[in-house]
């Protein structure tokens, strides 16, 4: 891959560089000021559409056309989001830039409320980022002082506030409208949609959220313009007229079983492998990786054959993934036990779900019970069939639950089981091979004659 | 006029209506299961029990296209051209998950829940569920915890749908229910001492579509297939909500709102619910009894109507008093009877029991400070006869004069109504007759004491404080040796045949211009008397 000079990441090594000082020096808010003086609200929108902007936070939505869908003529406020509950398994972008580089994330924020007429903005941060927040908070409170933030921004008529809410630790604050209500003090609960938090959001008023990330690129598409962000990345694909493409530059966060785990940026589209080789440094201790998070734990695995999956927002859905996620990856070696994985993954949607749904607050239960049994050496064969089951009932089949948690507890479980079958089914028959099961209302029931397999088998690598 | 396609079956909607899936398939006779969502609370489309497949069809061509997404029926509102599949293999499939899911960790301990019977999460298990258990989650007994006076929780066997805790937020406006804990550990709570005591939180129980919440009234009294429901008007206060009395051999057991948008909704209150024990109370007044000086006489009911008969032609002067716990009909007889003895006979409208003021509760529920029934069916029917409505006051004072000899008091009232210094007034009477459900210095002081009965035991109608008239039926029999008002009334005027508060009805229509409506067939929801406010 040609050398990549990077953008998003292009002050952290500064010192200071998450002072305004610095900041400016490296030419920031220049854009701002330009935009203010040149530009109409329209004329950003317009940009950030042609840019063909998607959102960083791991769904991939259009950033333009999500602005586009606040009513016009609204008699206001209109509300505007920066989500900054990063909390996905794996992650860790977000939490670079409010950490080194606060004010790229600001410009970017101010720029987009400029856009969407907002005079309100809070960041929903995530509680665990402490040091985000002292950084976060200090560079606004700079900006309030240099003008950025306030009454009439640089002169301008465009006021703004903005505001740090620091979240509960709670997962599903992460989702557009479990924010909205945890912002609103309530219980984090996602809203049924419709209507959608652009008509009906924060406060019952139109609002806008959007990932820190995102907030990162709109900076530099209004400062380099749209043209700039286009060359990298994956065109549309040819006769789909619904796929925007994958262009501009993203930030990878790897970790796991590397060399030298870190956050990386490089265009979209580079290869997962590539990632692994170049940025991390390879597989540590010598080793082949067995199974590749690519995108933040709810988006599923890539097996090590399926690494040259281009690291775009439609690469990893075509190899049964649920999507490029927040494009973090994590790196299994080939020690690593997949049942150790999927139990782990269970274990944290479990603990996450809001308990809203039915599906995705039983159905994630039901699988993390199931794991445990499976663990601890009392699995059956067609455990695994109803794993897959519990898998599509939860997530898999569109639709079933509120919000999109039940998805990433389900696109593990899939790929999992789908992609590493032997291994589950090894231990099964290793660890229990009479397909005992102790749990006794059920084991009352069992009917020996109705086992999965003959009771007397020898273990695989005995 | 939005024309809408369900299982193939197609509607018109018309525009004044806006209706979500569930209520719009109900429309042609399909039930679409759910569990949240519940017409008088906010949507929140959390069970998906109600998962159906949506699509549009085009006007121009008329072709379908559905969407990929199950979606939920109560949150999807039926605009022209909308599409439903309610029976799909995938809906189904989908239905079918979600029952498993929610009896993964429900005790299934149906055999001592009071909920058996009339349970969504039973019902639906039948008809959608799957018949094998494949979890592996051991069922626990279920931990009982009290919410409040009047309300169980029973943990394990919520489905946290969230309706009661919306029931308490947008319509009592109390808000003493919450959800702790998250996930699968999710429960149902209250603050500590802040417990579940507002005067509707009898509803919860209804709204909860499975056994989670009991009411202590009734917990393990009766099971529900056991008992017959009987369509009733609350007689607790002026507004005179819709019920549904409940009851197995004459005994209640319960009693339930029924829907009426027009006065309570989907709710009553919990001095309605549990205003029913005195029916079955001990010291209830049974069997005719005269007073030959000291002494009290037992009469048998077949001598009753000719010795008051004769009596009544003796009295001279003579005065009734209508309690405002009589039905229209009752009040109308007893007026006709009294005026057959003495054409000017005084009417006058018994006590109106006041407590406190109205209470409002934000959900647009009110519950009267006046407990009474039927005062303003009452009045109108004194004010035909008489002109004016006199008080009780004024017959106090008319008393004192010494000209009434004779007086006819019907009372029905729970509480004790009338004071020693003011039954004194009553003790120099030719005749005194006294109807009431418990004894009182009044019915001390009677001449004839002739047991009442209560509001479940009669038929008629009732005019609510919105100038509602709502028909009763009666539910139970009264108990030995209680005779009716309605049907005394009938037999001294000497009617032919049963009692039939419809005849009567009719003919008080016929007459008050008041009650013209009533004339017509009077519907579950009952008639507005405003029609014809200016004709009083």
């Amino acid at each position: 891959m040609a050398h990549y000079e990077p953008v998003l990441l292009a002050n952290i090594h500064k010192k200071d560089s998450h002072t305004l000082a610095v900041y400016e020096a490296g030419g920031g808010y220049r854009a701002l000021r330009r935009v203010l003086k040149e530009m109409n609200p329209q004329d950003v929108v317009n940009l950030v559409r042609s840019s063909n902007l998607r959102g960083r936070g791991g769904a991939g939505f259009p950033t333009g056309l999500k602005w586009t869908f606040l009513p016009e003529g609204h008699p206001g406020p209109v509300y505007f989001c920066v989500n900054a509950d990063e909390s996905e398994p794996g992650t860790i972008v977000n939490r670079v830039q409010m950490e080194f580089d606060p004010h790229q994330v600001l410009e970017g924020t101010i720029l987009s409320c400029y856009a969407t007429g907002a005079a309100t903005a809070y960041v929903y941060l995530r509680y665990e980022y402490p040091l985000c927040y002292r950084r976060m908070q200090a560079a606004i409170d700079e900006c309030y002082q240099a003008g950025y933030l306030g009454k009439n921004i640089l002169n301008s008529d465009f006021s703004l506030e903005m505001t740090i809410h620091r979240g509960a630790a709670a997962y599903v604050c992460g989702e557009e409208t479990g924010l909205i209500e945890s912002l609103e003090g309530k219980r984090a609960w996602p809203r049924i949609k419709p209507p959608f938090p652009a008509v009906e959001g924060l406060f019952r008023k139109p609002t806008v959220v959007n990932n820190v990330e995102t907030m990162a690129c709109v900076t530099h598409i209004a400062g380099r313009g749209a043209d700039w962000f286009k060359s990298m990345g994956t065109p549309p694909e040819p006769g789909n007229p619904r796929d925007p493409g994958s262009y501009g530059p993203k930030l990878f966060g790897l970790s796991g079983h590397l060399n030298r785990p870190g956050v990386y940026e490089a265009p979209l589209g580079i290869t997962c492998r590539q990632l692994i080789e170049e940025f991390g440094g390879g597989v540590w201790h010598g080793r082949r990786a067995k199974a590749v998070v690519p995108g933040g734990l709810s988006t599923g695995l890539l097996t090590e054959a399926e690494l040259d999956t281009p690291m775009d927002f439609s690469g990893p859905g075509k190899v049964g993934c649920l999507g490029l996620g927040t494009g973090c990856v994590v790196v299994l070696d080939e020690t690593y036990s997949m049942i150790d994985f999927l139990l782990n993954s269970c274990r944290f949607f479990a603990h996450e779900s809001c308990g809203q749904c039915t599906p995705c607050r039983e159905g994630t239960h039901w699988a993390l019970q199931m794991l445990r049994r499976i663990k601890a050496g009392r699995g059956r064969l067609k455990d695994l069939d109803l794993l897959l089951e519990i898998g599509d009932s939860i997530g898999i089949i569109p639709g079933t639950t509120i919000c999109g948690l039940a998805d990433g507890a389900a696109w593990p479980i899939k790929n999992a089981i789908n992609k590493f079958r032997n291994e589950f089914e090894d231990h099964i028959i290793q660890t229990n091979p009479d397909g005992y099961m102790v749990t006794e209302p059920v084991e009352a029931l069992e009917d020996p004659q109705q086992r999965d397999w003959p009771a007397v088998r020898q273990p695989v690598s005995a | 006029m939005a024309k809408i396609i369900i299982d193939g079956h197609e509607i018109e909607i018309p525009d004044s209506e806006r209706l979500n899936g569930i209520e719009a398939a109900r429309r042609v006779g399909i039930e679409i299961p759910h569990y949240c969502w519940h017409p008088g609370l906010s949507v929140v489309g959390s069970c998906r029990m109600c998962l159906v497949e949506v699509g549009t069809r085009d006007a121009k061509t008329g072709n379908i296209s559905m969407m990929p997404k199950l979606a939920p029926a109560c949150n999807t509102m039926m605009t022209d051209g909308t599409v439903l599949v309610t029976n799909s293999e995938k809906v189904q499939q989908a239905r079918a998950m979600v029952e498993e899911n929610l009896l993964l960790s429900h005790p299934i301990d149906c055999p001592i829940c009071d909920k058996a019977g009339e349970c969504s999460l039973q019902d639906y298990h039948f008809q959608y569920g799957q018949d094998e258990r494949r979890a592996d989650v051991r069922p626990f007994t279920s931990r009982r915890r009290d919410l409040g006076d009047r309300v169980a929780l029973f943990v394990d066997r919520c489905i946290k749908c969230t309706r009661c805790v919306r029931f308490v937020r947008e319509v009592a406006g109390t808000a003493e229910l919450m959800v702790s804990q998250r996930g699968a550990h999710e429960e149902i709570a209250v603050m500590p001492d802040f417990p579940l005591n507002n005067n509707l939180s009898g509803n919860v129980v209804d709204l909860c579509p499975v056994g989670a919440l009991g009411d202590k009234d009734f917990l393990y009294r009766q099971r529900v297939w056991f008992m017959r429901t009987h369509p009733g008007v609350c007689t607790g206060c002026a507004t005179g909500c819709s019920i549904r009395v409940e009851e197995n051999q004459d005994r209640i057991y319960r009693i339930k709102p029924r829907e009426n948008l027009l006065v309570n909704k989907w709710w009553i209150c919990n001095e309605g619910r549990y205003g029913y024990p005195h029916v079955h109370s001990d010291r209830r007044l049974l069997g005719a009894r005269r007073r030959d000086g000291q002494s009290a006489v037992e009469l048998d009911w077949a001598t009753v109507p000719g010795e008051l008969r004769e009596r009544l032609g003796k009295a001279g002067r003579l005065a009734a008093v209508l309690s405002p716990h009589l039905t229209v009909e009752e009040a109308y007889l007893l007026c006709q009877l009294v005026r057959q003895y003495d054409p000017r006979a005084l009417l006058v409208l018994g006590p109106v029991p006041k407590v406190g003021e109205d209470e409002r509760f934000p959900g647009g529920f009110t519950i009267s400070a006046e407990k009474c029934p039927n005062r303003l069916g009452v009045e109108a029917i004194v004010a035909h006869h008489t002109g004016r409505v006199p008080t009780w006051d004024e017959l106090i004072s008319e008393l004192g004069r010494g000209e009434i000899r004779g007086v006819w008091v019907s009372g029905g009232y729970k509480t004790d109504w009338i004071a020693e210094t003011k039954a004194k007034k009553f003790e120099d009477l030719e005749l005194l007759v006294v109807q009431d459900l418990f004894p009182s210095p009044l019915s001390q002081r009677a001449t004839y004491v002739l047991p009442g009965a209560a509001f479940a035991e009669r038929e008629g109608s009732y005019v609510n404080r919105a100038d509602r008239l709502q028909t009763a039926a009666w539910a139970i029999r009264p108990p030995g040796g209680v005779r009716v008002e309605g049907s005394l009334y009938w037999e001294l005027l000497g009617r032919e045949g049963l009692y039939d508060a419809r005849t009567v009805l009719s003919e008080v229509a016929g007459e008050i211009l008041y009650f013209q409506v009533a004339a017509r067939e009077i519907p579950e929801t009952g008639i507005d008397l405003k029609a014809n406010m200016l004709a009083r």
